[in-house]
């Protein structure tokens, strides 16, 4: 018999987990590159060509539609890292992860933590590669922006986590992409704010999480009309309560089977 | 020991497992033989601690497999039918994921890549990405991978599927060495009868029941000893008049009959003379797992494979 002990090697499960994820990541330079410029492009034309058509405001649309296009580079990264999870589970590496001996909580932490690095890693660069450009934002508080991003990338990576684990094929998690990430999106202040809006868009985007992170972010970049600290305690109470969910279902033997 | 009673499962009406009990001797290489959606992969699955019956029971050297997984999945070692490699990574690197599953680290788990890696034959490709390893090369992986915490127990999963018959003779000696000098019990699941061959002891199971077990040669010691395979075109007719002409029963199979004789030799020449314009051929073989299959089912394993397109 062996002595190895899964207790003491918990942290370690954790950490080669999250590892995986990003070596996996610089080893496929299509996804790079695919993360970065999709959003870009996405930002530059819909920020331009609305911006141009609507620009009734002092304010240019290019710049309210940057915050939004963060979070979208963060869906991006977060659903493409957690989708693999889908094929993984079925036949790949994540079944030995099962049959192992590792505590059911640390699987969901240390790939939730992966995808989560890689989303802020991207947004970081696309946030320098905005910069280059000459994008520029009065009342900056760039330790807020790190923290706005950093939760924005949690709440996305658990939430891909517990919506690939409950679906057997890719297709349906694209239909639930479709359905459930992308109007979180369109609702959460990144295309159009809350005010003006009709009571039940309001109500809608009251409710969703991600408002709460468009909020935190646009404040982090001046926005000086959103409320930073409300926001942020909203995301982090969000992201806890959709990981403990993720732990519980992965702890469940009998809901999804081949 | 390993004793498993009465598992019971069903994916909504379809009952894949229908009172499953299973003894298995330490030491054992215990086969697990079945056409596709005969049960066989649901069993796999919850032997290996990953889905939890909806009825029945069973004990794991000890421990019972559903409420104490974690200490049975100490014991356990698994080769996964798809590998669980990540492709993206090396085989070093696969390995050390493994280790810190387990959690071993520092030498120790340096020392256990190298012996394991060595003692397979793959050392020497140890920097290379798992993608780029032919299908035998990366079972050879996933075994190394399996045997990293030195498990009591290895399940296997289809083994030889996906590879040529070189890389499956070479695969199962490593599996009998290891069965011999570890005394490594070793349950494998499969629809090969060349590997149930292998086995020191087997079940054969149809639609999620047990319809027999034993060695396979205690298992074909109960039939005759060999068969008339008859190859045509034309089995309904040619089966009705050796029914009517030898008075025993000849059986469909894929490609035509087959018939059972207590005097094979000798009902062999009769139909060679008697049918001899209408049939491809007329051969004899001895007893084999197949005509196991075919005796308790009446079915051929080859229908039973086809008649059902279950995804495994």
């Amino acid at each position: 018999m062996s002595k190895n002990n899964p207790q003491k090697g918990r942290w370690g499960a954790v950490g080669m987990l999250w590892l995986r994820e990003i070596v996996r990541f610089y080893r496929q330079p299509a996804r790079v590159a695919a993360a970065i410029l999709s959003p870009f492009l996405f930002w530059f034309l819909i920020g331009s060509g609305v911006g141009r058509s609507f620009s009734a405001s002092g304010e240019s649309y290019l710049n309210y539609f940057f915050p939004g296009s963060i979070l979208l580079v963060i869906l991006f990264a977060a659903v493409f890292s957690t989708i693999s999870i889908i094929e993984d589970r079925r036949e790949g590496f994540l079944q030995a992860v099962m049959a192992s001996p590792v505590s059911r909580a640390s699987i969901p932490l240390g790939k939730i933590l992966g995808s989560a690095t890689l989303a802020f890693l991207q947004s970081g660069l696309f946030i320098l590669l905005a910069w280059v450009t000459g994008i520029r934002f009065s009342g900056v508080n760039p330790f807020e922006i790190a923290a706005a991003v950093a939760l924005a990338s949690l709440l996305f990576s658990t939430l891909g986590f517990l919506m690939a684990w409950q679906f057997r094929s890719v297709q349906g998690f694209h239909a639930m992409m479709n359905m459930l990430l992308m109007p979180m999106w369109f609702l959460s202040g990144a295309l159009f704010p809350a005010e003006g809006a009709s009571v039940w868009i309001q109500f809608l985007m009251a409710i969703n999480p991600l408002y709460y992170g468009h909020q935190f972010l646009s404040a982090a970049f001046g926005n000086t009309a959103a409320d930073a600290s409300g926001s942020a305690l909203i995301m982090s109470v969000s992201v806890l309560v959709l990981w403990i969910l993720a732990a519980l279902q992965v702890a469940k033997k009998r809901g999804m089977d081949s | 020991m390993i004793e498993v009673k009465n598992l019971e499962f069903s994916y909504g009406k379809r009952k894949v497992l229908n009172g499953v009990s299973l003894k298995i001797p330490d030491g054992a290489v215990f086969g697990m033989l079945g056409p596709n959606g005969s049960g066989k992969t649901t069993l796999f699955r919850i032997l290996s601690t990953l889905l939890a019956p909806e009825k029945g029971s069973a004990t794991w050297l000890g421990h019972d497999l559903f409420s104490e997984a974690s200490a049975v999945r100490e014991t356990l070692g698994i080769v996964f039918q798809y590998p669980s490699l990540d492709a993206q990574l090396t085989v070093e690197e696969n390995l050390k994921c493994q280790g810190a599953l387990y959690g071993l680290r520092g030498a120790d788990l340096t020392g256990r890549i190298e012996a394991r890696l060595k003692k397979l034959g793959v050392w020497d490709r140890r920097k290379d990405k798992v993608k780029n390893l032919s299908g035998g090369l990366k079972r050879r992986v996933e075994l190394a991978k399996a045997l990293l915490h030195d498990p009591q127990v290895l399940l296997l999963d289809e083994p030889s599927t996906g590879l040529d018959p070189r890389a499956r003779a070479e695969f199962w000696d490593f599996l009998s060495e290891l069965n011999r000098d570890k005394k490594m019990t070793m349950l494998v699941t499969t629809h090969l009868m060349e590997e149930a061959e292998k086995c020191s002891q087997l079940v054969i199971l149809d639609e999620g029941r047990i319809i027999a077990e034993g060695s396979p040669a205690a298992l074909k010691s109960d039939l005759s000893p060999g068969f008339i395979s008859i190859e045509t075109s034309d089995a309904a007719e040619i089966g009705a008049e050796i029914a009517s002409h030898f008075g025993v029963r000849a059986e469909k199979t894929g490609r035509g009959l087959r018939v059972e004789h207590a005097e094979p030799q000798k009902v062999m020449t009769e139909i060679m003379a008697r049918f001899s314009g209408r049939v491809e051929s007329v051969a004899f073989h001895k007893a084999s797992l197949e005509d196991v299959f075919l005796k308790k089912t009446g079915r051929s394993f080859e229908s039973a494979e086809e008649g059902k397109h279950v995804k495994k």
